[in-house]
């Protein structure tokens, strides 16, 4: 397999994108694949929108994804969706979440994403955060959760993602990211 | 990470293989000033290897001095700091050039192109030439972790600090690293007086400047041979010089293109640099920011693209770089006609320095400001900052407006300044006021932490990088000692609007220079206390 895989998740900050990221490319490399994570950090925390580009294959180059080359775009929230554009194609498989979290400087907040997204992309998949939040019991984990759909897409081994997650979620959470993992990756059959 | 052995592989920031690299060269002293991208070097070093000495220093020329004498004293030390930070290191870095080492030195200087969190685009490689140091530059985190060892060999043979430049990419992408054994230095620690090597005086100078030019020589030719240097000879139709990051984006966008890829990028090695433009017929020279090797080829008389087809601002990607050499657009990309709004930066919901903002904004005063997470108090819906130029100049800037205005000022300038920054900078321009009887008003705006880096401790704080208590500055000392007079100075609550209105007039209408300690926890620090880390 000498192709690149490239996954892009993106959202606002807080939203747990790291730590998604962290997980995500460290099952990556447990699957025994060459990894480059190219995030951005500092104004995270003060709402501005976060990404993380994660590569992974045989042998990766650039940490930074060319453009119009994501195979899976991961959103924790809507309108990131499609702030990215010019990294995806139509063939782009789009994991989005239905969170919506208002710009601060009043901006408003677009309409019909969803139905653009339909309409732009085959492949995509509308995720109701209540629906996740109400099997997982907590929407803390919903990047977990993301993380458990975004497997079934991955050839990556059920130990490199338990591995990866039990490293790397806080000490004291790995049986409810476990299970949150577990959920998502229900929801998408297999 | 407890359980790691030399051979593990493991996926690692540029930061972290910094880290390590330390650990493996037996680095025992290590200094910094936070500056993003370069803080996690030392945080890591603090967190995960424990047996080196680590501190955050008062500021980057600080931080250098004590990495110079700690070197002079046998011991192998490690220096980091941003781009602008090298700027306020820049007085000892030059002469430490002269005076050279004893333990190895090696120089962090963690350049943002893009400005991810910095307020200008600087090129550190311009210091390497200034100043007459190598400087290595790694592609990936197993470089930056290997390349700490390999300045430290060079630093040791050539007698001389090395710089290892990052830039953001590099800092903060994660790759994957092998992790290697400790290879202990055999150099004894202890001072030995060398008075013509350390006292730089121009009796004994005049002969370390000949020194520094014989080094910087000798390191250009063995450049030549050096392994950090390599040419990969491909298709010899286009080809390329470059370093760093972009080195990863030239193989991303030609994997069959010839490419010259060096690992030190000051001195250059001419020969390998001839032999490239001998074989290849289109050579390109890919950097961001300015054209430091471009320049250096053209020099010797050599012909090759650069600058005419590349940018001097921001970073590139691979698509850049294939458009700039082939024309052609890689892959085209959806469009969808939709308008996504920006989600520009803002202070945190809660943080203490918004009620100071928008009392400015009403005041309608002009306001010098600083470097820190309350630069963010230029921006709507506070827009109460008027200059913002480098750490300090808050409280200096507003002394020259004054001086300008002479007899018209009309007392309606107001400084504003972190505590990390007033510490770094900021007493100094404080002195100068009193010193130079000036009436400038200095607002502290203390939020008990180094915010915009991630809550690092600094001297107003009183902990050190450990977590330990320590001292920590009083300010009505402090304003006593510098001849502030007892009623020109105020601490107020940062969340009490109407004490701060009542401090900021009095203290307006005061003649002489006055402080205001505008004090209140950062919320995200709060947050952290709240719910201790796990251990």
């Amino acid at each position: 397999m000498s192709k690149v895989t490239n996954v892009l998740l993106v959202g606002v900050g807080g939203q747990g994108i790291v730590l998604a990221s962290d997980v995500l490319s460290l099952a990556a490399l447990y699957a025994g694949h060459d990894v480059k994570t190219s995030e951005i950090h500092g104004m995270s925390q003060r709402g501005g929108s976060v990404f993380s580009h994660i590569r992974f294959g045989d042998k990766v180059c650039s940490p930074v994804i060319p453009e119009g080359r994501v195979d899976i775009l991961v959103s924790l929230e809507e309108m990131e969706t499609l702030r990215w554009l010019s990294y995806v194609n139509s063939d782009t498989r789009i994991l989005f979440t239905k969170t919506r979290i208002h710009p601060p400087n009043g901006a408003g907040y677009p309409e019909n994403i969803e139905e653009k997204i339909k309409k732009y992309f085959k492949n995509s998949i509308t995720i109701d955060p209540g629906r996740i939040g109400k099997k997982t019991g907590n929407v803390k984990f919903m990047n977990t959760a993301l993380l458990g759909m975004v497997s079934r897409f991955l050839d990556f081994p059920d130990e490199a993602w338990q591995r990866s997650l039990h490293e790397q979620v806080p000490d004291g959470t790995y049986e409810q990211n476990k299970a949150a993992f577990a959920v998502g990756k229900s929801l998408i059959p297999s | 990470m407890a359980c790691m052995k030399p051979g593990d592989v493991l996926l690692l920031s540029g930061n972290e293989a910094i880290a390590r690299g330390a650990w493996e060269s037996d680095i025992s002293v290590c200094t910094g000033y936070p500056g993003t991208p370069s803080t996690e070097i030392l945080e890591t070093i603090t967190a995960e290897y424990q047996e080196l000495y680590t501190e955050w220093s008062v500021n980057e020329k600080v931080a250098l001095e004590v990495g110079i004498g700690a070197a002079l004293a046998g011991a192998r030390a490690l220096v980091t700091m941003k781009h602008v930070g090298v700027n306020v290191a820049a007085d000892p870095l030059f002469t430490s050039s002269y005076v050279g080492i004893k333990g190895g030195l090696v120089i962090v200087a963690a350049d943002d192109p893009a400005m991810h969190s910095s307020q200008i685009e600087q090129d550190s490689r311009h210091y390497a030439v200034g100043a007459k140091l190598p400087m290595l530059e790694p592609s990936d985190s197993q470089e930056a972790k290997d390349f700490v060892k390999e300045a430290i060999l060079l630093s040791e043979k050539y007698d001389t600090p090395v710089f290892l430049r990052t830039t953001t990419r590099i800092s903060h992408s994660r790759s994957v690293v092998e992790i290697g054994e400790q290879s202990a230095s055999t150099i004894l620690k202890g001072f030995e007086r060398d008075i013509q090597k350390y006292v730089m005086i121009p009796a004994f100078a005049g002969k370390r400047h000949v020194a520094v030019e014989t080094r910087i020589k000798q390191m250009a030719q063995a450049a030549n041979t050096l392994s950090l240097n390599r040419t990969e000879l491909q298709d010899t139709s286009v080809g390329f010089i470059t370093s760093g990051i972009c080195y990863a984006y030239v193989r991303e966008a030609f994997p069959d293109a010839s490419v010259l890829k060096l690992g030190m990028v000051y001195p250059f090695p001419d020969d390998l640099i001839r032999d490239l433009c001998a074989k290849v017929k289109s050579v390109y020279v890919v950097e961001e920011l300015d054209p430091h090797i471009e320049l250096h080829v053209k020099s010797l008389g050599l012909e090759v693209h650069g600058k005419d087809v590349l940018p001097n601002v921001g970073e590139f990607d691979p698509d850049m770089i294939q458009r700039a050499v082939t024309g052609k657009s890689p892959a085209a990309s959806i469009s969808i006609p939709i308008t996504i709004p920006n989600r520009p930066p803002s202070l945190c919901p809660g943080c203490p320095h918004c009620k100071v903002f928008s009392l400015l904004n009403r005041l309608g005063v002009y306001v010098t400001g600083d470097i820190g997470c309350y630069t963010l108090g230029a921006l709507p819906p506070y827009s109460a900052i008027d200059t913002c130029i480098d750490m300090g100049a808050s409280v200096t800037v507003a002394q020259g407006i004054e001086i300008a205005e002479g007899k018209n000022h009309r007392r309606n300038v107001v400084a504003v300044i972190g505590d990390s920054t007033f510490a770094h900078s900021g007493i100094t321009g404080l002195l100068n006021a009193a010193y130079n009887q000036r009436n400038t008003l200095v607002i502290v705006l203390d939020n008990g932490t180094t915010a915009m880096t991630g809550m690092q401790p600094n001297p107003l704080s009183g902990e050190t990088i450990r977590g330990n208590r320590t001292v920590s500055l009083d300010y009505l000392k402090l304003a006593q000692a510098i001849g502030i007079s007892d009623e020109n100075v105020r601490i107020v609550d940062a969340y009490n609007e109407k004490e701060l209105e009542e401090a900021i007039t009095d203290l307006l209408g005061k003649s002489g220079v006055s402080l205001l300690i505008a004090k209140g926890l950062c919320v995200i620090l709060q947050k952290r206390k709240e719910r201790p880390r796990h251990v």
